[in-house]
């Protein structure tokens, strides 16, 4: 595809498929159109040590929107081992609480959060599931509502990401947006090289999402670091752009990563995107992109931010006849 | 004596009911005690509570003039009605970190004690009550009062008093901590600060000793030997003191925060007035400026102990088995008292660690605080206390 028609369309989905979780504030209406619709949802909270945020995150989640707004029928937190008291403290709030191993136990054990976001499908009861990370420390109802909302209004939508930081209007200004630092350094260029239409997903990396069970049923899951990654090139793979739709959710306070653990991190997502660039023959089908992608916010409004960016190369200087007659060669 | 059987009866069982609602009450006390809210900036948190009281279905609902959030929970009646007053801002900053940590049995956050604890209580009541059938006679007048700590002298409950169209019979002032608490008397009270400033000409040559905090701390020492009567029962506390600002440089501000209480409004004026001698000595004695200002004051008063809105509060705390701790206030119920509204302050459950960024609530025992709480509404309600 020509640059133009990738941006008009990448723009397009943009302006269509890009919400602000305000939207969806009428929870009352977002229940009658659930139920509307028959359809069952279930939030997945994985953990691994997570005892200081889970009991706010569960308390919150059920009073809003079990209790006073019934958009979630179940909440489970599906755990990797913890040595702490995660999920005890998860339990004594009502939530459903597995340890993954405990799930399918015929199958060879692995660990990692993939892992447990795979055993969700097969445990939970939803039409939709709903991941959200459990070391949020600003949790609000908003994290769950603003991503279902898309699924329960649009049918064709399938997959509705997360993503954070507002884009605020000050006099006019634009501003760079984006992800976090493995987004922009490591992914970004990578999709707009092989899957420039991907680089819509302003956070491609973000833990919060939810997805319709009949997708997630049919994509593999990396356990690891890989998963978020290999969700959106499976996801595009098979159902395309459209059944995307991304949700900005404003502020998420988290604990930030050291740049080591950032590395691994960058050296999971890079495994798991070569397998799958391999397998779907990217490399050698796609033409050499030189656009790099990236966002700006103008006006509260999202749009691409286009940079050429070309790698030209000088020969060994062996071959330069200059060079040769200069030092006799 | 009124017989409290039929009310005891409505008690029992209570505390476990109110187990129920242990999330639809954290909730509302995670997101309001995440709402930064220092005196004079509340009206996040007043505009929380006021969608809380939309949602719950109460018209009448609004912020007055001055912020106050204002619901009213329509009696059957109607004739009059009972004051819930939650103070509604706090001693952090905006800047303070008020995230909110939730154990299996605590809370732990700036402020979660004084007073997020209490506008939960007032944001969840109108749910719980419609929940359990409970429709009272009175109308039930929810308040979450603004500028009510420090500098901002319950000017918020003040400014309501004297403008609401309600008939007020009584008034419950709802803090988190400490269950157990009575408060029913105010004591006198005198609250200020006293500023040293070393002038922009101060002689440097007086090496060592141009420091304001060194003149802050003769004020101190004087303040110190003020003799104090035994009866009444008088105190000075020196709460806070701010001063310089690194280690190597010469203090040029300091302040302290003062606060003198007695039983007897004469001592506390009488103390005032010597305070402000002290600081027109020191500031004579040493050129520096040291300036007294008083920006808030309360006058003793109060139901008496047989008052019977006090005799209703005790034997319902009683009948939930909590032991009564009498404590005079200088809060929201000084106010309601020159007002001449019976009025009493409770707490809702155990904590500490106040006035600290990690001030910690247990969870188990708010529902004995709510059952206490539900059960002298009830008693004022249902005619106990007249």
């Amino acid at each position: 595809m020509t640059e133009d028609i990738v941006s008009n369309k990448l723009q397009k989905w943009i302006d269509k498929n890009t919400y602000h979780h305000s939207e969806f504030w009428d929870l009352k209406k977002l229940v009658e159109a659930k139920e509307k619709k028959n359809l069952k949802i279930s939030l997945c909270l994985p953990t691994l040590n997570e005892e200081k945020t889970i009991g706010k995150e569960i308390i919150i989640f059920k009073s809003e929107l079990v209790e006073r707004y019934p958009l979630i029928d179940e909440i489970a937190v599906i755990d990797s081992g913890s040595d702490d008291n995660t999920l005890e403290v998860a339990k004594n709030y009502g939530a459903d609480t597995y340890l993954a191993s405990d799930i399918l136990p015929n199958l060879e054990q692995k660990k990692g959060k993939g892992e447990n976001l795979w055993k969700a499908i097969y445990q939970l009861e939803g039409d939709i599931i709903v991941y959200v990370d459990a070391d949020i420390s600003n949790i609000h109802p908003r994290f769950v509502y603003g991503l279902v909302a898309p699924l329960i209004h649009r049918d064709k939508v399938h997959y509705v990401k997360a993503f954070y930081d507002r884009p605020l209007a000050f006099s006019g200004n634009v501003r760079a947006s984006g992800g976090g630092r493995v987004t922009e350094i490591l992914v970004r260029p990578l999709f707009s090289l092989f899957f420039p239409e991907l680089t819509g997903i302003i956070q491609p990396l973000s833990g919060e999402y939810a997805v319709r069970r009949d997708v997630l049923e049919q994509i593999a899951f990396p356990i690891g670091y890989g998963v978020e990654t290999s969700h959106l090139i499976d996801v595009y793979h098979k159902y395309g752009l459209e059944a995307f739709a991304q949700t900005d959710l404003d502020k998420r306070v988290h604990e930030n990563k050291p740049t080591q653990a950032l590395g691994k991190m960058a050296f999971g997502i890079l495994q798991t995107f070569i397998k799958r660039a391999k397998a779907l023959g990217v490399f050698e089908k796609a033409e050499h992109e030189t656009i790099l992608r990236q966002f700006q916010v103008k006006e509260n409004h999202y749009e691409q931010n286009l940079m050429e960016i070309i790698e030209e190369e000088r020969p060994p200087m062996i071959e330069i006849e200059e060079y040769r007659k200069k030092f006799k060669k | 004596m009124t017989d409290f059987k039929p009310l005891e009866k409505k008690l029992t069982g209570l505390e476990n009911k109110l187990k129920k609602y242990r999330e639809l009450l954290l909730a509302n006390l995670v997101m309001v005690g995440e709402i930064p809210a220092p005196t004079f900036n509340e009206d996040k948190r007043v505009q929380f509570i006021l969608n809380r009281f939309d949602e719950a279905g109460l018209t009448d609902s609004s912020i007055d003039d001055h912020g106050n959030g204002i619901g009213v929970l329509s009696g059957k009646e109607g004739k009059d009605s009972i004051l819930l007053n939650a103070h509604a801002d706090t001693i952090f900053s905006q800047k303070t970190d008020h995230t909110m940590q939730v154990s299996s049995d605590s809370i732990t956050g700036a402020g979660v004690a004084d007073n997020s604890l209490g506008l939960a209580v007032l944001a969840t009541l109108p749910y719980i009550l419609e929940d359990l059938d409970i429709e009272l006679k009175k109308d039930l007048v929810l308040f979450a009062g603004v500028k009510s700590l420090g500098r901002g002298n319950l000017e918020g409950i003040r400014f309501f008093l004297e403008n609401n169209p309600f008939k007020i019979s009584d008034a419950i002032c709802i803090e988190g901590i400490q269950l157990g608490r009575l408060s029913y008397s105010s004591i006198g009270m005198l609250r200020g600060e006293i500023t040293c400033t070393v002038p922009e000409s101060y002689d440097w040559s007086r090496f060592g000793d141009a420091s304001a905090i060194l003149t802050l701390n003769e004020v101190i020492n004087k303040i110190n030997d003020i003799r104090l009567p035994k009866r009444p029962r008088t105190s000075i506390v020196m709460g806070s003191i701010v001063g310089g600002t690194s280690f190597n440089t010469i203090a040029r501000d300091a302040t302290l925060g003062f606060e003198v209480r007695s039983e007897s409004q004469e001592v506390v004026e009488d103390t005032g007035s010597t305070i402000g001698d002290i600081v027109h000595e020191v500031s004579s004695k040493t050129g520096d400026q040291v300036e007294l200002d008083i920006f808030a004051r309360r006058s003793p008063g109060g139901i008496p102990y047989a008052h019977p809105l006090n005799e209703c509060a005790r034997s319902v705390m009683e009948s939930l088995d909590i032991e009564p701790r009498l404590a005079p206030s200088t809060s929201e119920l000084s106010a309601l008292i020159d007002e001449d509204i019976p009025a009493l302050t409770l707490g809702i459950t155990v904590g500490e660690r106040t006035f600290k960024t990690n001030e910690t609530i247990q969870i188990d025992p708010i529902f004995k605080g709510l059952a206490q709480l539900i059960g002298i509404i009830l008693a004022v309600d249902g005619g106990y206390c007249e």
